[in-house]
């Protein structure tokens, strides 16, 4: 790892902060989903590893080229706009599907389906 | 002084980005049902694209970039048509 | 310019992603990403998405600008529940509210911003009802939440009419 004692000290310390706390908001978002007790509770956790995780360890990989290479690379960018565009998407996905499946199954405990249009105007 | 300081944060970010995988795939294996499975899954692909990045930083080789915009689109993906075929059974309608 | 490119921004967005990818402002790169913008925002034709005009750029900022910071705040509560998760079951639940938008990428976009702030999840959309299914994680502030998504979706019916 002869390449990163090259960075300037600045740079370096940036460049460990942002990747341990993006590390350690990527381990709180997986520790959410181990802990939290139901499905629904557990839909919030990724979330964190990809607006927090994601954002900031990506930073850390810009910063680190951009320092070495001496020219700006923004590619890791790419990667931000994927996955703050994408994750949304599956996680909507996926609580729809699921709110879906436990309506099927008669679970208690999820909202009932509203009424369809011909049973709200005989009200 | 500077350099080890480097090392050891660099292997720490691993370590806890390894954890964060085990616990994703802890979910994975044990369920209980399928979409915490799914999710667990999708968590996983993450993991390891962050994971990817952060070998990345420590080699300072960029071929990791481009595994890691692979594995980001392909989780999606899956986890779309996943997502797809709790709610309906099929995935292509 | 609508004649050439049918959906300008899309298009312009394509174009800037092709050079990211290359990582090259080369005149083949451009030549070559020129083209492909435009023949994609073509095959957007195809799919018939729904169009809609931005209006008020500074209040699209201010949002954007709101949308980060209540994520960050989000981002820093959430944590501290799911580490305390262990001693008490987080207070969590459904809470439905009313959302008055007819615009189907308004709609998304509330959709999108809801889901990527960690304290929220979206649900269901009830079109007829007008109403809007969500999970919270902390429905202790349900009021705090419906302000937020209300004010959210002021915002996007400005922008987006």
């Amino acid at each position: 790892m002869s390449h990163l004692t090259d960075l300037p000290p600045w740079a370096a310390i940036a460049v460990c902060g942002l990747l341990l706390f993006g590390a350690a908001m990527t381990l709180i978002g997986s520790l959410g989903l181990l802990r939290l007790p139901s499905f629904y509770d557990r839909l919030h956790a990724p979330t964190i590893a990809t607006s927090g995780g994601t954002i900031l360890i990506c930073l850390a990989s810009m910063l680190c080229f951009a320092v070495l290479q001496s020219r700006w690379i923004f590619h890791e960018l790419l990667i931000i706009f994927f996955i703050t565009v994408t994750t949304p998407v599956t996680l909507m996905l996926l609580g729809q599907a699921t709110l879906y499946r436990d309506r099927v199954e008669n679970r208690q405990d999820v909202p009932r389906k509203p009424k369809p249009a011909a049973e709200l105007d005989s009200e | 002084m500077i350099a080890l300081a480097i090392v050891w944060s660099i292997l720490l970010a691993q370590v806890m980005l390894a954890l964060a995988m085990a616990f994703a795939l802890y979910r994975m294996i044990k369920g209980p049902r399928a979409q915490d499975r799914i999710l667990g899954l999708d968590t996983l692909y993450m993991n390891a694209m962050l994971m990817l990045l952060a070998f990345g930083v420590r080699t300072a080789n960029s071929i990791y970039f481009e595994t890691a915009l692979i594995i980001a689109l392909i989780g999606f993906v899956s986890s779309i048509a996943f997502a797809k075929f709790l709610m309906r059974g099929e995935v292509i309608e | 310019m609508r004649a050439w490119l049918p959906y300008p921004l899309f298009s312009i967005a394509l174009f800037l992603m092709w050079l990211l990818l290359n990582q090259s402002v080369a005149p083949g790169s451009i030549v070559v990403g020129v083209f492909l913008s435009a023949l994609l925002g073509w095959v957007l034709v195809k799919l018939q998405p729904t169009r809609s005009r931005l209006h008020r750029l500074g209040l699209m900022g201010s949002l954007a600008l709101a949308v980060a910071a209540d994520i960050v705040r989000s981002n820093v509560a959430v944590a501290g529940i799911i580490l305390r998760a262990r001693g008490r079951p987080a207070n969590t639940g459904f809470m439905s509210v009313d959302v008055d938008l007819e615009n189907e990428n308004a709609l998304a976009l509330l959709a999108c911003i809801l889901t990527a702030t960690p304290g929220t999840a979206w649900l269901e959309y009830d079109r007829r009802r007008k109403s809007l299914l969500i999970h919270v994680l902390d429905i202790d502030n349900e009021d705090l939440w419906r302000r937020t998504v209300k004010r959210y979706a002021a915002g996007l019916k400005e922008i987006l009419q």
